[in-house]
């Protein structure tokens, strides 16, 4: 995150998880990121940095470019300015990517199991033309049992509820064994059970030194589960650690007018 | 009755006709069932339409046919994804300026050409299966081989495409390879299904035996093996209705088809009308009825 030095090292915990993650995996830089729909601007100037081994939030009101962030971010949508890992351009690395679409931007009615979705996790790694390997089905038996789905395995997609069809994409997600993971919205339309599986399993991951990026939007108590947070109205408000970002006055530059947020959270 | 099914078989022309309906209902249902997990039917429509023009011009140039038509097809799907990509048109709009302008270049050049050099445009709207050829068995096997062997090879690229293409294409995949080699598995199957149904009538071969399948079966693969049988059994049978009560082939081919679907409709287990209320099946229909009336 963009924050002054002075301010990293007023926070101790912040500085332990760098010094121990960054040894293993490199921060991404976001520089001069903008994204153009014809007449309209939909992300204008993104300058951030994602630390590894921080849970990291985008937050936004409505239309506010959250998703198409991520999604410009991963070269999905065309964009100018640069995104680089380490050193060299995101859009090189994919493989180590994992990056979960909202859920209703996938056809749940489509001829698949759980187990064919969170198969596809594996497309990548298995490459071209060659069949899933053990190695590949023991990675998303895992994936499942880690996610609470393992007995849903043989069902179809369609008759999954909300929560489940999230866990599949979770499940998914993990079983690329990614570096980096993205997820769009991840707690629309989930349960409670749900919602806490999705966040201790960020907690894994962060833990373990991975960048988890997540679009959000909910200001309530469940934004206390994230380290920085990106504020975002088509321009950056801010970014970087959450006490920092969430002042009065970011939030009214990023929606406006009044908001409400939970005030355990800054 | 053995005997009634054996006998159309002594004829050369039903023995080819009959290999090139199995073949291109196989094809067809494989390659359909990507349209409907898609949701692009219409695509299908679209590229059947506009090999027309292809035809017409391997005809003058006395190039193959099939080819000409392949390259019309995949040459409408870039002008489609073109007029996408330059305007602010939707996909749907696109589509329908392309295939119907392709198609009535396709109805004036044939038009024209058609006496000097003996075609019938009715042909090539309709199919004429009993016209076909030992070649065109060959070339049919051909494409069908070719078809199969993508499908397999691709499977699983290919099914993640088509349920999550941003997440496919985020995990690094070729997806506009991927796009495009689905636009020549259409072309090709189009192409080698125009002496069966004709360019008008191969929608529903693509369409009718995944949908059908789409009801009774629960995993991609599933869809085109049943559909596949679906589609084997629906041109096996057309043929024979054809050849005994002498109605056009094409349009048997796809009535039967269309007679699976319904029969899908109305017992499948998981969505059959007539399954789920069992004793009051007649009410049921009645009620659905009344619903669309609403």
């Amino acid at each position: 995150m963009n924050y002054p030095r002075e301010f990293a090292q007023s926070l101790p915990n912040l500085a332990a998880t760098e010094s121990s993650a960054c040894a293993y995996l490199p921060p991404l830089r976001v520089a001069g990121l903008t994204v153009d729909y014809g007449e309209v601007t939909a992300l204008q100037d993104i300058h951030l940095t994602l630390q590894p081994g921080r849970l990291s939030g985008i937050f936004g009101p409505n239309g506010a470019g959250k998703s198409t962030l991520v999604k410009a971010m991963l070269g999905l949508v065309s964009a100018t300015g640069s995104v680089v890992w380490g050193d060299r351009p995101l859009t090189g690395q994919l493989d180590r990517v994992a990056y979960v679409p909202q859920r209703n931007q996938v056809d749940w009615l489509y001829p698949a199991t759980v187990w064919d979705v969170v198969m596809m996790g594996r497309v990548r790694k298995t490459g071209l033309f060659r069949r899933f390997s053990a190695t590949s089905r023991r990675v998303a038996r895992a994936a499942l049992d880690r996610v609470g789905i393992d007995h849903l395995r043989d069902r179809p997609i369609g008759e999954l509820s909300g929560g489940q069809q999230q866990r599949v994409f979770l499940a998914r997600a993990l079983a690329q064994e990614a570096d980096l993971f993205c997820f769009d919205e991840p707690f629309v339309g989930v349960d409670q059970k749900t919602q806490a599986v999705i966040f201790e399993v960020f907690q894994e991951l962060t833990q373990a030194g991975k960048l988890v990026l997540v679009v959000n939007h909910d200001l309530g108590e469940s934004i206390t589960h994230f380290d920085d947070l990106i504020l975002l109205n088509t321009e950056l408000v801010a970014s970087g650690p959450r006490p920092w970002v969430l002042t009065q006055e970011n939030l009214y530059r990023a929606y406006g007018g009044q908001v409400s947020f939970f005030r355990g959270a800054a | 009755m053995f005997q009634a099914l054996i006998e159309p078989l002594q004829y050369g022309f039903m023995q080819r006709s009959l290999v090139v309906a199995v073949l291109v209902g196989l094809v067809c249902a494989i390659v359909g069932s990507y349209l409907l997990v898609q949701r692009m039917a219409l695509l299908g429509d679209a590229i059947s339409h506009s090999v027309m023009p292809g035809l017409a011009i391997a005809f003058i140039l006395n190039l193959n046919i099939f080819v000409g038509a392949f390259v019309a097809g995949i040459l409408s799907t870039l002008l489609i994804a073109w007029i996408r990509v330059r305007s602010p048109l939707k996909e749907d709009a696109a589509m329908g300026i392309v295939f119907s302008s392709f198609f009535a270049l396709g109805i004036t050049l044939i038009t024209r050409i058609q006496k000097q050099n003996k075609i019938d445009l009715n042909h090539f709207l309709f199919g004429n299966i009993l016209s076909v050829t030992p070649r065109d068995v060959i070339d049919t096997a051909i494409i069908v081989a070719i078809v199969l062997v993508v499908v397999v090879l691709l499977y699983k690229e290919l099914l993640f495409y088509t349920f999550d293409p941003l997440g496919a294409q985020a995990a690094g995949l070729p997806v506009n390879l991927l796009n495009f080699g689905l636009m020549v598995l259409i072309a090709l199957a189009t192409v080698a299904s125009m002496k069966v149904v004709g360019v008008i009538l191969v929608l529903a071969l693509l369409i009718i035996p995944g949908a059908t399948a789409y009801l009774l079966v629960r995993r991609l693969y599933q869809v085109m093996a049943l559909g596949s049988a679906i589609a084997i059994m629906a041109s096996i049978s057309g043929m024979y209705l054809s050849y005994f009560y002498d109605l056009p082939s094409g349009p048997a081919i796809v009535l039967v088809t269309a007679a699976g679907f319904t029969l899908a409709l109305l017992f499948s287990p998981r969505y059959g009308i007539w399954v789920k209320s069992q004793n009051t099946a007649l009410p049921a229909l009645l009620q659905e009825i009344k619903q669309l009336l609403r």
